[in-house]
This record gives C-alpha cells, sequence and structure tokens, in this order.
C-alpha cells in the first residue's frame, strides 16, 4: 500500500476542511473523520447511498469517490440543509409524513432528493422513485419516503410562487 | 380513575427525534469517539469445517501501533451458549458450547478466531493480514436433511438434530381418510439477511470506577450480563449504553460487538471502537432459518378444514442460538389462523456447517405461513370455492382452542380484514404489455406478540413529575426506530395530562433505566408500554387525590389536560397541575413511581410435544398484492399492495402504517429476490451487490388499513404489529403469481429464473 500522503483542501458545507491523505482514502472516510459523522457508512462499496453528499450539484456516494477527487470541490452534507429553528422543507416533509425511522439512511435520502429537486423541480412519483432507487431503506418500505419528497417538491414550489 | 379520552394517543403526532434525524445530528453507536480511542477488528475462518492445526499471531503483534492480539486463551470464560430451552438432550448445552474465540475448531466460514485492536483502523485491519493460519479441513454437511442421517459429519456431539417439537390433536390418519379432499406439497424458504442499514458498532471504555461502559447498536441491553460471564467479573461492573438502533430486525439480538470490544477494553484499559463492515455483517452474523416444510391438508367438500399434517426442518447453522425459540414459534403457528380438529406436527432444527440462523422479524411464523396460505389456495382450487369464503369458514373465534391448547383471548377481525384487504385492490390492473399476465392474491397470518410465557417476562419503567408539571420517564427498552420511546412518551403524556414534548424519555442503559427486557419479540409497546402506564397511573392517582383534597371534590370525578386538573362534573372546579404539584412538594408526597409489569407466566415446557399455553396473544392480520408476470423473463412485479391489521389500539397512527409498510416491503423482499447463498458453506452473496433487497422500484405505495379491536394485552387495548406487519406478504404473492399464470410457487424466493423455469414446465405439460 502506498503511504504517501496528499494534503487537500475540501469545502464542506461552505467551510474549509484541510487534511492530509493517503491516495485511497474514501470521501466518506475523509468526511467522518473530519466530524461529518451525519454522512453515514452503510456498505462502504457504492450499495446503499446512506453516504450520498452533493457535489458540484450532484449527488455523489462518498464512499465511491476519493478524498482527492473532492480536493477544491464543494461539497454538501445533510447539515448543509436547514437548522432546528428553521428546517428545510425536504427535513420538514420527512418529519411530517414519518418517512424516517431509525434514521440511518435518512440523511443519504434526504441528499439525493434535494439534488432531484434542484434540478428536477416538480418530479413525478415515479420520477421521484426513479432518482431514490440508489438508496436502500430497510424500515419504511419507502412509500412515505415517496410522500414526503413529493409533498417537499409542493412546498418549495409554492414559497417560490409566492416570492 | 381509567383514563377513557385521548388527546395524543391515536394521532398522527410527530414523534421525539425525528428532527434530529433528519438534521443529522443522531450520534449512532459508530459515530461516538473518546480520546485515545483503539480500533478493533476480527480475524475469522475462512474455512466452513475445519481443525486449526496452527495459529501464529506472533508477527500480529510486533507490528508497530498494535496495542492488543486476542485469541481462545486470553477469553476468562469461552463460551456465550445460553441454556435454551427445547434443546435435544441428546446435544444439549455443554457439547453445542459457542466460543467467543474459536478453540481448535471452525465450524463455519466466518467463526471469529482473534481480536485485534490498533491505533487506527488500518493498523488492524494489516495486523489481521500478519496472522498465519493453518486448517486441517473437516467434511462438512450443509444441507439439513443431510444433516439429519446417521452417518453425517457431527457439528457437536452425536448428534445434530439440536431441537424438536410436535403438536398432536386428535387422529389425522382418521380425518384424511374421512375428508372429501386433500391437498399436499413440499415448501423451500430462504435464508434471509437482515440488511439494517447501520452496521453492528460500537465503543468500549473502562471508566474511573473500573466498570466497562459499551456504548452500543443493541436491541438487548441486558448482553452486560453475557459480557460480565465472559470476563468473569461482577454484572454491576459492566454497563451497557443502548444508542439509537440504526435498524435491528432480530439482527442486534444476539451478541454482537460488545464481547469483543469489552475484551479489547479491558486488556488495553483503552476506549475500543469496532464496526462490522458490510461484508462481515453477511459472513459473521446470524440470518433468518431456511426451512424445508411439508404439508398435508384435509377439508370436507363444504370447506370445512379437518385435518392438517407437517413436517418443518429448519437449518440452525453451526450453532444453536435462538433456533429452538424459532422452531417452537414456527410449530405453534403452523396451523395458521384456523381452527383444525385434528393435527399432527414434527419440526425439527438441524446443526449443518452453513451460516448460524436466529432471530429475525417474524421468528419462524413467516415461513410456515407461506406453506399454510398457499395450502389454503390450493384447497380452494381444488373445491371450486372463494379463497375469501373458504378462509372465513375456518377461522379462530375468540376463545377458540388452538392446536396447544390455548385458548385465544382476544379478538379475531380476519373477517373485516380479509374483506377490507381484497376489496382495497380496487378494479384491476390492465397488463402492461402482451407477455405480461396480471394476477391476485392475499393472505392471513397470526403472529404471537410477547415472549414465550415460560419466560415470565417483565418489564419495569420509573416516571416522575417535575416543579414546573413537566415529567420524566426511565425505561429500559431500547429504541429501534419503530418508536419505542415514542410510545411510551404518549402514554406518561396522555395520562398526566401534558403535552408531548414536556415529556422526556431516557431509555436504554442497564445502570440508568430501570430494566424493561429486549426490544425483540413484538414486545416493546406491550410490556414497557404497560409498565409506563401502571408508573404513571401511580403518579395521576396521587395528583389527583390531592387535587381533590384542594379542590373538595372526588378524585373518581378528576382528569387531567393541558397541565389543568379539572372536575368533569362541575366546571368551575379546576386547579393548576403545577399548584398540585407544589402541594405535594410541601407535604412531602412522591410523585414519582417505578412499577413493573408482568405478562402471563406458565410453567416451563416439560416435552417435546407442545400441550400448554405458550403465547400471551396474537395479532391477526392479512395482506393482498396484485402483481404483474412477464411470462418471457419470469420477472414478477408488485403492482399494488394492501396491509389490513388489527392493532387492538393505535397508539400513534403514522408509527402503525409505519410498521405496517416497512414489514410489508421485507416480506416482499423475502417473496421475490432475498437469499443469503452459501455453496458449500462459503458465501456468494457478500454484499448488497450481491444480495439484493428491495428498492423504491420494487415496492408498490401501499394501502395500510388499522383496525382497532381494542381487545389486546398491551395499554389501551393494544396489541403488537412490529412482527405481524410481515407475515402474510410473502404467500400472498405466491397466490397472486398463481392467479397469473397458474403455477405452484412451492420454492421461495420467486425469482425471474424460478418463475421462468416453472412457466416453462406448465407449457411442456
Amino acid at each position: 500500500m502506498e503511504n504517501q500522503l496528499y494534503e487537500l483542501t475540501v469545502y464542506v458545507n461552505d467551510k474549509a476542511v484541510r487534511g492530509k491523505v493517503r491516495a485511497e482514502k474514501t470521501l466518506l472516510d475523509f468526511l467522518r473523520e473530519h466530524n461529518f459523522t451525519e454522512v453515514k457508512k452503510g456498505c462502504d462499496n457504492g450499495d446503499c447511498g446512506a453516504c450520498t453528499v452533493i457535489m458540484d450539484g450532484l449527488a455523489a456516494l462518498s464512499c465511491s469517490t476519493t478524498a482527492l477527487q473532492a480536493e477544491g470541490r464543494r461539497v454538501y452534507t445533510v447539515k448543509s440543509l436547514g437548522s432546528w429553528e428553521k428546517l428545510h422543507p425536504l427535513q420538514e416533509a420527512f418529519v411530517k409524513h414519518e418517512a424516517v425511522q431509525c434514521g440511518f439512511c435518512s440523511p443519504g435520502f434526504l441528499m439525493t432528493a434535494k439534488a432531484l429537486l434542484d434540478n428536477n423541480p416538480m418530479p413525478s412519483r415515479n420520477e421521484i422513485r426513479d432518482a431514490i432507487s440508489g438508496n436502500l431503506c430497510r424500515c419504511t418500505g419507502y412509500v412515505k419516503i415517496v410522500d414526503a419528497i413529493e409533498d417537499a417538491a409542493s412546498a418549495i414550489e409554492e414559497v417560490s410562487r409566492e416570492a | 380513575m381509567e383514563k377513557q379520552n385521548f388527546n395524543i394517543i391515536g394521532t398522527r403526532a410527530d414523534g421525539c427525534d425525528e428532527k434530529d434525524k433528519v438534521l443529522g445530528n443522531v450520534v449512532y453507536a459508530e459515530d461516538y469517539i473518546m480520546p485515545d480511542t483503539l480500533y478493533c477488528k476480527v480475524f475469522r475462518s475462512a474455512k466452513a469445517s475445519a481443525m486449526i492445526k496452527k495459529l501464529n499471531i506472533d508477527k500480529a503483534k510486533a507490528l508497530d501501533g498494535v496495542s492488543c492480539v486476542l485469541t481462545h486463551e486470553d477469553v476468562p470464560n469461552n463460551e456465550s451458549a445460553k441454556n435454551v430451552v427445547g434443546q435435544t438432550t441428546e446435544v444439549g448445552l455443554l457439547e453445542a458450547k459457542q466460543r467467543i474465540l474459536a478453540t481448535d475448531r471452525v465450524r463455519y466460514y466466518g467463526e471469529p478466531i482473534v481480536v485485534v485492536a490498533a491505533e487506527t483502523p488500518e493498523l488492524a485491519r494489516d495486523a489481521l493480514e500478519l496472522i498465519e493460519i493453518e486448517y486441517e479441513e473437516l467434511p462438512g454437511v450443509f444441507d439439513p436433511e443431510e444433516a439429519m442421517k446417521p452417518d453425517a459429519p457431527k457439528i457437536h456431539g452425536d448428534n445434530n438434530v439440536i431441537a424438536n417439537w410436535a403438536l398432536r390433536k386428535g387422529d389425522v390418519e382418521k380425518a384424511f381418510a374421512e375428508s372429501d379432499v386433500v391437498v399436499e406439497a413440499e415448501y423451500r424458504t430462504p435464508r434471509q439477511e437482515h440488511a439494517h442499514m447501520e452496521p453492528e458498532s460500537g465503543l468500549a471504555w473502562v471508566d474511573d470506577m473500573g466498570v466497562i461502559n459499551i456504548r452500543y447498536s443493541t436491541q438487548v441491553v441486558e448482553h452486560y450480563r453475557d459480557v460480565a460471564a465472559v470476563l468473569g467479573i461482577p454484572e454491576s461492573r459492566v454497563r451497557t449504553i443502548g444508542t439509537i438502533i440504526g435498524g435491528g430486525f432480530g439482527g442486534k439480538e444476539d451478541l454482537t460487538v460488545e464481547v469483543f470490544l469489552a475484551l479489547c477494553s479491558w486488556n488495553t484499559k483503552r476506549p475500543v471502537k469496532m464496526a462490522f463492515s458490510r461484508e462481515e455483517m453477511g459472513f459473521g452474523r446470524q440470518k433468518r432459518h431456511p426451512y424445508v416444510l411439508r404439508y398435508k391438508t384435509g377439508a370436507t367438500k363444504d370447506g370445512k378444514l379437518t385435518a392438517m399434517q407437517a413436517e418443518l426442518i429448519s437449518d440452525s447453522g453451526a450453532y444453536v442460538m435462538l433456533s429452538p425459540w424459532v422452531l417452537l414459534y414456527s410449530t405453534v403457528h403452523s396451523t395458521g389462523p384456523y381452527f383444525i380438529p385434528n393435527v399432527k406436527v414434527d419440526a425439527y432444527s438441524v446443526l449443518t456447517n452453513n451460516i448460524m440462523t436466529s432471530a429475525f422479524r417474524g421468528f419462524g411464523g413467516m415461513q410456515v405461513a407461506f406453506a399454510y396460505e398457499s395450502q389454503m389456495d390450493a384447497l380452494a382450487i381444488k373445491l371450486n370455492m372463494d379463497p375469501v369464503e373458504l378462509r372465513k369458514k375456518n377461522f379462530f373465534k375468540r376463545g377458540d382452542e388452538t392446536a396447544n391448547f390455548q385458548s385465544i383471548p382476544s379478538e379475531v377481525m380476519l373477517d373485516e380484514a380479509v374483506e377490507k384487504a381484497v376489496e382495497a385492490l380496487g378494479p384491476k390492473s390492465e397488463p402492461s404489455g402482451k407477455n405480461m399476465r396480471v394476477g391476485r392474491g392475499f393472505a392471513c397470518s397470526w403472529q404471537s406478540y410477547g415472549r414465550m410465557t415460560y419466560l415470565h417476562d417483565t418489564a419495569s419503567s420509573w416516571v416522575g413529575l417535575e416543579m414546573d408539571g413537566s415529567a420524566v420517564v426511565r425505561c429500559g427498552i431500547p429504541d429501534l426506530g419503530g418508536g419505542q420511546r415514542e410510545s411510551i412518551r404518549a402514554i406518561a403524556a396522555e395520562l398526566l395530562g401534558i403535552p408531548l414534548d414536556e415529556v422526556h424519555v431516557i431509555s436504554t442503559d442497564s445502570q440508568v433505566t430501570p430494566l424493561a427486557g429486549t426490544v425483540t419479540a413484538t414486545r416493546a409497546l406491550f410490556m414497557s408500554g404497560n409498565a409506563t402506564k401502571l408508573a404513571a397511573e401511580n403518579v395521576r392517582e396521587v395528583i389527583l387525590e390531592k387535587a381533590a383534597d384542594m379542590l373538595e371534590t372526588a378524585a373518581e370525578d378528576l382528569d387531567i389536560e393541558n397541565k389543568m386538573v379539572y372536575s368533569s362534573r362541575q366546571t368551575d372546579k379546576k386547579v393548576e397541575l403545577v399548584k398540585v404539584i407544589r402541594r405535594c412538594a410541601a407535604e412531602g408526597i412522591s410523585i414519582q413511581s417505578l412499577d413493573t409489569y408482568k405478562a402471563a407466566f406458565t410453567d416451563e415446557i416439560k416435552t417435546n410435544v407442545i400441550k400448554d399455553p405458550v403465547y400471551n396473544d396474537w395479532t391477526f392480520g392479512t395482506q393482498a398484492v396484485e402483481v404483474e408476470v412477464d411470462t418471457e423473463t419470469g420477472k414478477v412485479n408488485v403492482l399494488k399492495h394492501v396491509s389490513v391489521q388489527d392493532v387492538g389500539r393505535a397508539i400513534n397512527i403514522k408509527r402503525t402504517e409505519g410498521q405496517m409498510e416497512g414489514g410489508a416491503a421485507q416480506g416482499l423482499g423475502f417473496a421475490l429476490m432475498e437469499d443469503y447463498l452459501e455453496v458449500d458453506g462459503v458465501p456468494i452473496t457478500w454484499n448488497l451487490t450481491e444480495y439484493l433487497v428491495p428498492t423504491s422500484k420494487d415496492i408498490p405505495d401501499s394501502n395500510s388499513i388499522i383496525l382497532e379491536s381494542r381487545s389486546g394485552k398491551g395499554p389501551f387495548g393494544a396489541k403488537g404489529i412490529g412482527e405481524p406487519s410481515i407475515t402474510a406478504a410473502a404467500p400472498a404473492v405466491a397466490n397472486a403469481i398463481r392467479d397469473a399464470v397458474g403455477i405452484k410457487v412451492l420454492h421461495l424466493p420467486a425469482t425471474p429464473e424460478r418463475v421462468f423455469w416453472e412457466l416453462q414446465k406448465k407449457h411442456q405439460s
């Protein structure tokens, strides 16, 4: 295994995060080691989507991205969405619809859903199901997650229409 | 003074932790860190059946940054086997002993042999690679029926059959001879993996009082006792602190990481952390038991069941774990929710060199449901009778006697459930192409909630009011994500008349919260809910009596709502809760209560023929599906799904629906795609690329219909729903596939390949 360390800076939730990593270090491990533990390790193999973040506007699996690939780029985790005082409409809808049970997959689902709505503000239920098909949830059976994303899309649309 | 009108119970209230879950604030087991933490990894067997000829850990020990490398010689009491009622005496506890770390023999691929702790996870992994091992392979046995043969290789002792249960009621031979129709078939079910999203993980440290603290993801906080037994230290010196669990489904019921963490932490006196990898979750952890089920069912020409005979064979893998209990469960539930006058069942759980099997949501109820509900549809076809009508003629009624001679203690709302389920499917869908066939099926199930009554289950809870009228509940029950804490919060808030967000629930800490038992067996609401109800009612009674003094009225007339104690008879008689609390404090009256709920207790089962009550009560329900079968590829798509369950009383509607939808999704996975495959004990479905679980594209929009008989033994008449939600999904799918294309589905999962070949066979014949 190559032991050389590379310096890098990743802009996580709009803050510069600097580190020294081996070439094979995943973005997931890099983020978790820098206390972004809201990014979850479910499989470390690109299968479950729990580690999904948004990188340069697109949903990305941080377990299948090396930290060095994120060098100089903007990465957003679920903590960039909303706050205790003001939840993001997606977060609000996930709570309202009980799209959350154990909650372990939720940060990944929320980031996949955010990327979807950023690119397709009013998706159909089928488009929602397509978009989240790379995120696994073992608790809910997905119905309430689809409900929540659909509802959040309407809420965001309504706010932007009023504005 | 039983509270009648509810403000919180039966609503769609938001839970106590969902906001933090969506904000990413929850500190799950793997997220917790302490200064100076070591990382632990397990070296596991690469053979399914072998003697360990040589084990050399010197190079691993010598690696810079490695703190400890432990083998069986370093484990004070190297066993984790428990005496499980139902284990056959031929093997018995002593010979089927499960080791924490293997001594001289390994019996399954993935058996733990060495545990290491190092400064970083990478160094721990490097240390594993430096361990030298030589095996001498032993003949293995990988099929439970092969393992039952006298000359089969023995896994432990002299007999691979480690459990045997039976039912005997009436005379099946005579009844079959007198039956107008008899159907017979052999069914097979898969080895399902729990595939919870959060891997087993945790952190252990020895504190400044010499107590080992283990903060980890577990369904059983009482495992501190097992850890103490392994280390040979007092139980009072092991504290387990449960985390919010990232899913479990029975997968975090047996021992997981706690003993490894404790061993390393005790040896190094440093904090130690570990998490299973997804692959390790596959080959290092127990699964659902695969079953072979041979069923013979008879009926009269007008559709009354006359007799049922079954042989059940389950693959328990290389160790006993909870196999005898799972088998007991299957045996009692093998008749389905039907009154059958003549029953003969023989059930066996058999050791093999396959991956171990143990608890999984459904706990032996799913395998038999696939068989008994497939049999019912086969009978309906043979009798040319509507499958709904056939079932209605045979459903248990309240008070009927089961085949283990136990009276059904609660309402059986299956007539309503099956009608609503079939009706809710709505108009039949049109096929989406010329090779597509649409079909419908449904299945009914029964599933007990609460542990077996001979286990003498209890749960404790503590409720206390604060000076400002808010409240704290302390209850040991872990939160599995199903809203276990939220249910007890709702019960306390309702009874004390205070808003939900002014009640705080502390749970799952073996030295802080009163023990409430495991979050398993669909017992959490039933047991910890009842315990919290008892404790909250005690506090409520104190408040109402003091308020009655203050208002000069009778306590019976008083209720509490929105922190106001008021008389339901005289509207002018009311006093703020806070004022009553202050009066209690001034007079030294305790406004705290610890109480314990006891489930039904019965004697230990002494014979392998089950002739006595075993369960507290049952939940009854129906699931119905519409499927589309592609006759060219064999692919089955589920178009519609309906679940109707009598939950007794829904404490929270959203969460009840969540259980019904989530359980159904796992049941559909079991029906159509999930099987942890091994070839001669070596796994071939390593991770979630190969082991498929349903995605959002596999599960349709589901319709959950909640019935409330209010006849259950849980709080306010509730029954349990965690496990009953999964049971009937698979037979509903099997029956729908038969309806669509006329093939019998006898072997789950009904993969495209299996359905395709069955279609070919049908075409040729």
